[in-house]
């Protein structure tokens, strides 16, 4: 698996698309894989302001729950419905399945994230 | 994500075989066991519509032996075993002298003083020492001619469940399946491996469990496997082995009951052979047939989106967040076949009727969940 040069990771297995001051955001592909089936997706509302590392929603498989947090500080600004009605995306394609957008408040926390090569040695052996 | 170290965790004779078909491989009960192959969801509907290959060889077998083998199983078992002729089963429970679950457990007669006790992996140590305790107090003139021995490290169990177990297994046997009731077994061969084909199984559909030597193990599943291929039979771990039994209203024990929780809170009333005569904890039983028991393990459905897991505190419908719990949730899942959230609690009988609105603390949020009858599922006939 490699993993998209675009996105940046975090340690609790979140990505973020950044584009134009918006941040989309989903789970990793070996999120996905250590679920197992994806059948839930909890999301929370439009207007949320999250602080980085808060926690804002949660995922839920056959036989777990995880719980979903903030590469990024922002306001919510979108929430992805098709996620929430078919949490197997998230399971089919984990980095087009991004769950909500966030209006960044600052940039600059993106360079503490992880890229694609170091989240992929953070993985590694795995 | 913590990684478990292998290395004392005890290994099926089929363990090469999971690790050869891709198996994620968990702990369960102190031994190394494949969690999923291709996906739970998967997996689940193919033991509904078609067929799946179960690998349970970490259940544990104590065989009890004697002139008073069946007495002594009746004085301390619910059930009644002398109804069991030879080549026969029962789905029994060791009881407490409070009336509550040491163990539930299939009772096989393989001959007139010969059974055969298929136990929870976990407990299988723990209800050794329960019925040897029990032979050596027995409240006879002379000693009991029974003695019990834990023969796990003999068999393998693999378990073949679905509409089409029938046809994938006929062929490999000369055993005419046809004439093994549920709850019945005979032995034979299975791919010339000798074997005891049982027809028992903890999924809710038709199926065998077959019993064999470890040394043959590899070759029963691998023919199985092969000559189930386009019949859709697929192998089977034990996560969806926990939401198969769900859908299908069995209890697990460590889970739904234990030591804590009576056969009729567990709702396991029907199995009390009543008639039989005494046996460790009718009287307690007995007593709360009685009086009703105070609580009882009730079927829900979440009537509100989300899904109740074990340990969620139960409230009264309605509650708001002062108000303590009425009961707990022990199993909870959302199924992969009904596609509902569903699941296990203990409740006060009050609030058990089918029907009846509870609150289910899921992570902080209230929602709302219904009783419902079980099983959830039930196969079509």
């Amino acid at each position: 698996m490699s993993y998209p040069t675009d996105l940046r990771y975090t340690r609790d297995h979140e990505w973020i698309r950044l584009e134009e001051g918006i941040g989309r955001i989903g789970v990793t592909h070996f999120a996905q894989e250590q679920l197992g089936d994806v059948v839930f997706v909890e999301l929370p509302d439009v207007g949320r302001v999250l602080a980085k590392g808060e926690q804002f929603g949660s995922i839920e498989s056959v036989k777990a729950v995880s719980d979903l947090y903030a590469p990024m500080s922002g306001r919510v600004v979108e929430v992805n419905g098709t996620v929430a009605d078919q949490p197997e995306s998230v399971n089919q394609d984990p980095h087009a399945a991004w769950m909500i957008a966030i209006a960044i408040d600052a940039a600059r926390e993106a360079e503490e994230l992880l890229d694609a090569d170091g989240y992929a040695s953070l993985i590694g052996g795995a | 994500m913590a990684r478990t170290t292998a290395d004392t965790l005890r290994t099926t004779p089929l363990h090469a075989c999971h690790t050869a078909l891709g198996a994620r491989m968990v702990p369960f009960g102190g031994w190394e066991m494949p969690l999923q192959y291709a996906g739970i969801a998967a997996e689940h509907r193919a033991v509904r519509t078609a067929a799946g290959l179960f690998d349970v060889s970490h259940m544990g077998e104590l065989e009890l032996a004697g002139t008073d083998a069946l007495a002594m199983l009746q004085q301390m078992t619910a059930n009644d075993a002398s109804r069991l002729e030879t080549g026969e089963a029962q789905y029994s429970a060791l009881t407490t002298p409070e009336g509550t679950v040491v163990d539930d457990l299939v009772v096989y007669r393989l001959a007139a003083e010969h059974f055969l006790l298929v136990v929870n992996a976990a407990n299988a140590a723990t209800d050794l020492t329960w019925i040897r305790r029990g032979i050596a107090s027995a409240a006879t003139t002379r000693a009991p001619d029974a003695v019990v021995i834990d023969t796990s490290a003999r068999y393998a169990l693999i378990a073949l469940q679905g509409p089409r177990a029938e046809g994938i297994l006929q062929p490999l046997t000369g055993v005419e399946l046809h004439t093994i009731s549920p709850f019945g077994f005979a032995s034979g061969e299975v791919g010339n491996v000798r074997a005891t084909i049982a027809r028992t199984g903890y999924t809710g559909e038709d199926g065998f469990e077959l019993l064999v030597a470890p040394a043959g193990a590899a070759t029963v599943w691998t023919c199985l496997l092969e000559a189930g291929d386009g019949d859709g039979l697929v192998p089977v771990g034990l996560g969806a082995r926990d939401t198969l039994r769900l859908e299908a209203g069995m209890r697990l024990h460590g889970q739904d009951m234990d030591t804590t929780t009576t056969l009729i809170e567990a709702g396991l009333r029907w199995m009390i052979a009543w008639e039989k005569g005494p046996f460790t904890g009718r009287d307690a039983l007995a007593a709360e047939r009685e009086s009703g028991p105070s609580r009882r393990l009730v079927g829900f459905e979440m009537i509100d989106r989300g899904i109740a897991r074990p340990g969620y505190a139960v409230h009264e419908a309605g509650a708001d967040e002062t108000g303590a719990a009425i009961g707990r949730v022990t199993s909870g899942t959302l199924t992969p076949h009904l596609r509902r959230a569903i699941g296990m609690a203990y409740v006060p009988t009050a609030r058990a009727a089918p029907g009846s609105e509870l609150t289910i603390d899921v992570r902080g949020a209230r929602l709302r969940a219904r009783v419902v009858r079980m099983p959830f599922y039930r196969r079509p006939r």
